[in-house]
């Protein structure tokens, strides 16, 4: 039975993933989930220099899912490399730094600090964030701007370079061509999907940023249309997540069209979720009687 | 810190919309006074956990005593809990109080504030067992009618001085308050309660010069430092995070009062 996928080059042990900002870099579940049997570790977004992020609440719960608006708090990228990476070097798993910006500037400064760094196997480019006022979204809703930031990133980057599309957008297939013909290595998607909440009590905004991304399972059947949509627009993988709980949920996926898949805040319910999600992929092969999960991609 | 399955032993209703748990949990081995735990709720429909700070600790007979207000979904599922249900239950989190922090012959005061009473509960058996002879647990509700809960436990480690927002049952007024006009000794405070009373608080540490350890909460996510929801403002510059926000669920939920803005 083989559950080892490969993207651009880059070969995975199994097709499983954190989604960036629900695992930290790692380390913080370290104790509970062992790192080395994931297929990657995708980090939370780094920046050229350390942000704020936005006022709290910036979290909370919403019908089988749950709304965020961090803001993309983080350390920088000195600290980053130093701390962040200097840990998950010692695992024997892929690692897939996370990078955010307010302009293409900002992108390609982290970029630029990476390309020396041979233990990151990939760069995703957050170009998606609903919650931070420059940058983020601004450059994954419109396909111009998100052609110019891949063509810029991928002028500077040593590894091979996903870009994170956003939900947000009328058609996602748009934005997957406008990826690749910018020279996308890959596409992952969705990222949340903008989404309100209000204290009826309070008469207020539920967070402090008023709006906030939307995940887990709530959001899961949009995420798998958009996946298929995405894949069948580009022949670039797609790594596909949206409220995936389980190996049957990985599956789903996988036959829309990802290559491989991450989980994203199931992992704040069950820190092993992306344990049992693996596992559970080789329960679906053994019963079904698949002998490669390449088999499926994009079978339906 | 671990995720596990935790049945309940005992439930009981101790004040209006007040319950106290008792679990039956490996958790209770690890855990020390202050610290927390995310408690999911059984539907699927509610996916992140409860945080819920830990009231007592029997390490011996594996058990941990949660007491809850009702407040929404979560703790209303888990106030009509039976004995024998079982919840899954991620912990110890947080840093929880550091009892060291007290000397021996100290005046230690210890504040809670409505449902910030009980994880002071926890604080002041331990501060017993490490033989602190001066203990003084000032305690603030609603009123008599809303209930006045955990005063006997209180009654059996410290001095106790209750007050009530009405002044039903003790004195008339906040905690802060009470701690002038009967002009109780302070080395250095502990305290979990609403926001505007660990404010008062803080200045009021400030002013004598004193140390005051807070206790805070804020909605979060994961518990365990990976989400960065829960954040509070800091004086100086995290040594994690690199801005001035520290994490309530990792660095904390305990702070030197100085050391954050709230």
């Amino acid at each position: 039975m083989n559950t080892a996928v490969e993207i651009c080059g880059v070969k995975f042990k199994n097709p499983v993933m954190d989604a960036s900002g629900t695992f930290g870099s790692g380390m913080e579940y370290s104790s509970m989930v062992d790192l080395n049997r994931l297929g990657a570790v995708v980090t939370k977004g780094v920046a050229s220099v350390p942000w704020e992020g936005n006022p709290t609440p910036r979290v909370t719960e919403t019908p089988s899912g749950m709304m965020n608006a961090i803001g993309l708090q983080n350390p920088g990228i000195d600290v980053f490399i130093k701390r962040d990476l200097e840990f998950l070097k010692k695992y024997d798993t892929n690692i897939i730094v996370n990078v955010c910006g307010h302009s293409i500037d900002e992108y390609v400064a982290v970029v630029e600090r990476l390309s020396d760094e041979s233990c990151v196997s990939m760069l995703e480019i957050n170009v998606s964030c609903p919650n931070v006022r420059f940058g983020g979204i601004a450059f994954g809703t419109d396909p111009k701007l998100l052609g110019e930031v891949t063509r810029e990133v991928k002028k500077h980057a040593k590894q091979p370079v996903i870009m994170k599309l956003s939900p947000n957008v009328t058609s996602v297939a748009e934005m997957a061509k406008a990826a690749e013909e910018a020279g996308a290595d890959a596409i992952s998607l969705i990222n949340t999907i903008t989404a309100m909440k209000i204290d009826i009590y309070r008469k207020q905004f539920v967070l402090a940023n008023r709006t906030g991304g939307l995940s887990g399972p709530a959001i899961r059947p949009v995420a798998v249309r958009m996946v298929y949509e995405a894949s069948h627009a580009v022949s670039i993988p797609v790594i596909g997540m949206g409220g995936i709980t389980s190996g049957e949920d990985a599956v789903e996926f996988m036959m829309a069209g990802a290559r491989a898949v991450a989980v994203g805040m199931y992992n704040f319910h069950k820190p092993t979720a992306m344990i049992d999600t693996i596992e559970g992929i080789e329960k679906y092969m053994k019963k079904t009687g698949i002998e490669d999960i390449n088999d499926i991609v994009g079978c339906v | 810190m671990n995720q596990t399955t935790a049945a309940v032993k005992e439930i009981t209703c101790i004040a209006d919309g007040v319950y106290s748990m008792w679990f039956r949990t490996e958790i209770a081995k690890e855990a020390k006074p202050g610290q927390f735990v995310m408690v999911n709720p059984r539907s699927e429909a509610h996916l992140l956990g409860r945080p819920i700070s830990i009231c007592e600790i029997d390490a011996d007979r594996s058990l941990l005593r949660l007491v809850f207000r009702v407040v929404g979904y979560g703790t209303d599922e888990l106030a009509s809990s039976k004995t024998g249900d079982s919840f899954t239950i991620l912990g110890p989190l947080g840093n929880g109080f550091d009892v060291s922090k007290a000397e021996k012959d100290s005046n230690v005061v210890l504040m809670g504030g409505g449902i910030g009473a009980p994880p002071i509960l926890g604080l002041a058996c331990a501060l017993k067992a490490a033989g602190v002879q001066k203990i003084t647990a000032v305690l603030g509700y609603r009123s008599r009618e809303a209930g006045i809960f955990l005063k006997d436990e209180f009654e059996n480690v410290a001095d106790v001085v209750i007050t009530t927002d009405d002044g039903s049952e003790g004195l008339k007024g906040n905690v802060v308050e009470a701690l002038r006009a009967k002009d109780i000794a302070a080395d250095i405070i502990y305290s979990c309660g609403p926001m505007p009373m660990l404010r008062a608080i803080k200045g009021f540490a400030e002013e004598k010069g004193i140390p005051a350890y807070i206790s805070l909460e804020e909605r979060m996510a994961c518990g365990v430092g990976a989400c960065l929801g829960c954040v509070v403002k800091t004086k100086d510059k995290d040594e994690h995070s690199h801005v001035n926000n520290t994490r309530i669920c990792t660095e904390g939920p305990v702070f030197e009062a100085q050391e954050v803005d709230i």
